[in-house]
Parts: structure tokens; C-alpha cells; sequence
């Protein structure tokens, strides 16, 4: 990997999503790869949802970022393929979720699918840890999350839902 | 009609359905019968608008000429409009709209689990990263459908008539169109008289959890996908689009 790549990984990594402000989109694998063609660079990027309103913002910081370091010639690319998923999160992201107040998804998925009725197996409460917790509402604060309750500690949490 | 000129078209049908779907369900936002749901509801609108916004972009890369996602979406008069006449229906009572959502979201799993493996990379790609989001707008609107349809005897009543409302409007999603049945011979999508089945099983075996009865297959309404439309989609155009005639080019 050459320096500049390096430099820009670096600058990409400071760049928090608007929503998740403890996040980088690094953390949030919303970059997906950074490469050189003949001196310019390309950096591709994913939304986490089709209608995931930060993009437009992010898209707009990554421009700010790299031309106030100087690095002006480049592109930004859009891909839907393949398709962002929770899994991509990066460990060191999941435990800054929970310590911000908000449940990192859990690796085994199972609510992603249209079954009806079906519950997730336990989601911890990032506040008190326990796994007595119920689900609001499968549609939270933005698209990426739903709306939980702890039974024990009483307070409402968002889970960062699978997809 | 050329190879092109069907893609485009299709193009558009996809965009425009998730478009005005999307646009309907926002107008619940703010109105929604609890907290919870009107989130519920408007994060679906904003997945909607979402994939229709990859959809217009691909559709203005086809056609060119300077066109737009945003000329596709606001400057555009109904009968250039290829929906089907479902998602363009009144929101009604909160009823409608799930059974609305429901037959729609049915519809588009069945469709983009076929699209996800299209000839056509850009459709395959817009269509792995919407059967997600789709996915959770089913298992929603499958469970509305069943609590209010099993619930207490004013909400079956209304569920089963909003059902019996929109069940004319069921026939069109898997009846195709010109470009459908071109591009189905090319492998760019699936014949959507192919879903059929999968659609009605699915359809049935939900109305059935939820106590309800199922409409006969009667006479079916037509005539969206050939942007030959019901009286409610030039008031919805009327006001989504009023901002962009009235001022054009106006920005945030």
C-alpha cells in the first residue's frame, strides 16, 4: 500500500457518521476501498441504507477532508454491491456503540428476514448488561436501528439492527 | 421499441413505484396512530425514496440528455408515470395502508430475490442492497395485518375491507407489461406472471393467520404500467411535485 493510501485511510478515519457521531466510517465499513490509478485516487463507499440521509453529508465531509489536506485529484464512487451488512463492523466499533448507549448488533442474525413475529435471541441492555430486554418497535431513530426496553433497568435503547 | 428504450422504461416503472409508495407513506408522518408506528412508517418512506433515488439515477444515465434523478421524479406529468395503480391509492385508514404495503412489499421481495440476479449488474446491485430493507417491510406490514385482522371485531372489519378495496388492484403487479415481457426473453428481469404463485401463497397464507377471507379473483384493474392512471395520482404529483414547477431548480 503506498503512503498516500495510507494518508487517506488515516483522513477517512477521522470523519464520524453525522448520525453515530462516536463511529468513523471507517469503523462503520461505509469506505470500502481506496486505490491509485495514475496519481488520482478513488474512494468507494457504500450506503448502510438505500435512503440513509448522512451519505450526501459524508460524501460532502470526504471532499472537505482530502482537499484541505491537498489531496485534490480524486473521485468518489458509489457501490451497492456487495451489499453493506453488520457484519463489516468493526469489533473496536461495536464496543464504542454500547459505551455511547446504543446495543451493537449481535453476530448471530436472525431478524433479518421477513418471518413474522420472530424475536431476536437476547439483546443486551448497554446500560445495566442484563439480557431481560423487549423490542418496541423494529423501526427506531434512523434506519439502521430498532427501538428497545430493558425489563429490568426500565430504559429505553436503540439496537443497531441486523442487516 | 428498442433493447434500450425497454430498459429505461423499466427502469422507470421500478423507480416510480417505490417513489410514490414512498410518497403516500410519508404522508403519514406526523399523523401516525402511535409514536412508534409513525416512525415505523416514515422510515419505510425514506427506504422507498432511497431506492427510488438509485433507481432515477440509472434511469437519467439511460436516457441522457441532461436528465436527472430529480428531472425523472418532479418534472414528469402522469402519463409519463409507469407505477402500478396500487401504491398511487389513498392512504385511507390505517388499514388501507398496511394492506397496501403488505401487497406491495410481497410483490417486490418475490421480485428483487429474481432481480438480485439480473444480466443487468446495475439492477442486480440496486436490488441485493433493497430485498434488506424489503425484508422488514413485510415481516411489518405481514404482522399489521394479522394483529388487527385477529384482533377485536371493528378491526377485522376494517382490515378485511381495506383488503377487499385494493384486492382489484393485486392483478397488475404480476400481469407484464411490454418491456416486462422483453426484458424477462434478455434476462434482465423475470416475467412477473412467474411470481404469481409464490405471490399468491404468500398473500393467502398471511390473510388466512389473520382470520380473514380472501377476496375471489375477479376482474382486475390495469393500465399503470402503461401510465394510464387512477384520478389519485395527479393530486399526489400536484403536491409532491408543486416546489420544483413552482420555483424551478429550488434548493435546501
Amino acid at each position: 500500500m503506498s503512503d498516500d493510501i495510507n494518508r487517506i485511510w488515516n483522513l477517512l478515519a477521522q470523519i464520524n457518521d453525522p448520525e453515530l457521531p462516536v463511529l468513523s466510517i471507517v469503523d462503520l465499513a461505509i469506505v470500502r476501498d481506496v486505490k491509485e490509478v495514475e496519481g488520482s485516487f478513488e474512494i468507494i463507499i457504500t450506503p448502510t441504507y438505500s435512503g440513509c440521509p448522512a451519505m450526501d453529508v459524508i460524501a460532502m465531509e470526504i471532499r472537505a477532508v482530502l482537499l484541505t489536506n491537498g489531496i485534490g485529484d480524486f473521485k468518489l464512487t458509489t457501490v451497492f454491491s456487495p451489499a453493506w451488512t453488520t457484519d463489516w463492523m468493526s469489533e473496536e466499533g461495536k464496543l464504542k456503540l454500547k459505551s455511547y448507549g446504543i446495543a451493537p448488533p449481535t453476530p448471530g442474525q436472525s431478524v433479518c428476514d421477513s418471518r413474522m413475529f420472530h424475536l431476536e435471541e437476547a439483546i443486551q441492555c448497554p446500560l445495566c448488561n442484563s439480557y431481560n430486554t423487549r423490542m418496541i418497535s423494529q423501526f427506531g431513530s434512523t434506519a439502521c436501528k430498532s427501538l428497545y426496553q430493558c425489563n429490568d433497568c426500565k430504559e429505553p435503547f436503540d439496537y443497531f439492527k441486523c442487516h | 421499441m428498442s433493447a434500450e428504450n425497454h430498459l429505461f422504461l423499466y427502469t422507470l416503472h421500478l423507480a416510480d413505484n417505490a417513489l410514490v409508495l414512498g410518497h403516500r407513506n410519508s404522508e403519514w408522518t406526523g399523523h401516525g396512530p402511535i409514536l412508534e408506528q409513525d416512525i415505523a412508517i416514515s422510515n419505510i418512506a425514506l427506504d422507498l425514496i432511497g431506492q427510488a433515488r438509485n433507481l432515477y439515477q440509472y434511469a437519467a444515465e439511460l436516457k441522457g440528455g441532461g436528465s436527472t434523478e430529480d428531472s425523472l421524479a418532479y418534472l414528469r406529468d402522469a402519463r409519463a408515470f409507469k407505477n402500478c395503480l396500487l401504491v398511487e391509492q389513498l392512504n385511507g385508514d390505517w388499514g388501507c395502508t398496511i394492506a397496501r404495503q403488505f401487497f406491495f412489499s410481497t410483490y417486490q421481495y418475490y421480485l428483487y430475490k429474481h432481480l438480485v440476479k439480473s444480466v443487468d449488474t446495475r439492477l442486480a446491485a440496486i436490488a441485493e442492497k433493497s430485498i434488506k430493507e424489503v425484508a422488514y417491510h413485510l415481516r411489518w406490514s405481514s404482522e399489521w395485518i394479522v394483529r388487527l385482522g385477529d384482533g377485536t371485531a371493528e378491526s377485522k372489519t376494517r382490515m378485511q375491507k381495506a383488503v377487499d378495496l385494493l384486492w382489484p388492484y393485486m392483478g397488475e403487479l404480476t400481469t407484464a407489461a411490454d418491456y416486462e415481457i422483453a426484458l424477462a426473453d434478455s434476462g434482465v428481469t423475470v416475467n412477473p406472471d412467474f411470481l404469481k404463485i409464490m405471490f399468491n401463497e404468500k398473500v393467502n397464507s398471511v390473510l388466512r393467520e389473520a382470520t380473514l377471507n380472501i377476496p375471489p379473483d375477479n376482474w382486475m384493474q390495469s393500465g399503470g404500467k402503461q401510465g394510464i392512471h387512477s384520478e389519485q395520482l395527479g393530486y399526489l404529483l400536484a403536491e409532491m411535485q408543486f416546489l420544483q414547477r413552482a420555483y424551478p431548480g429550488a434548493e435546501w
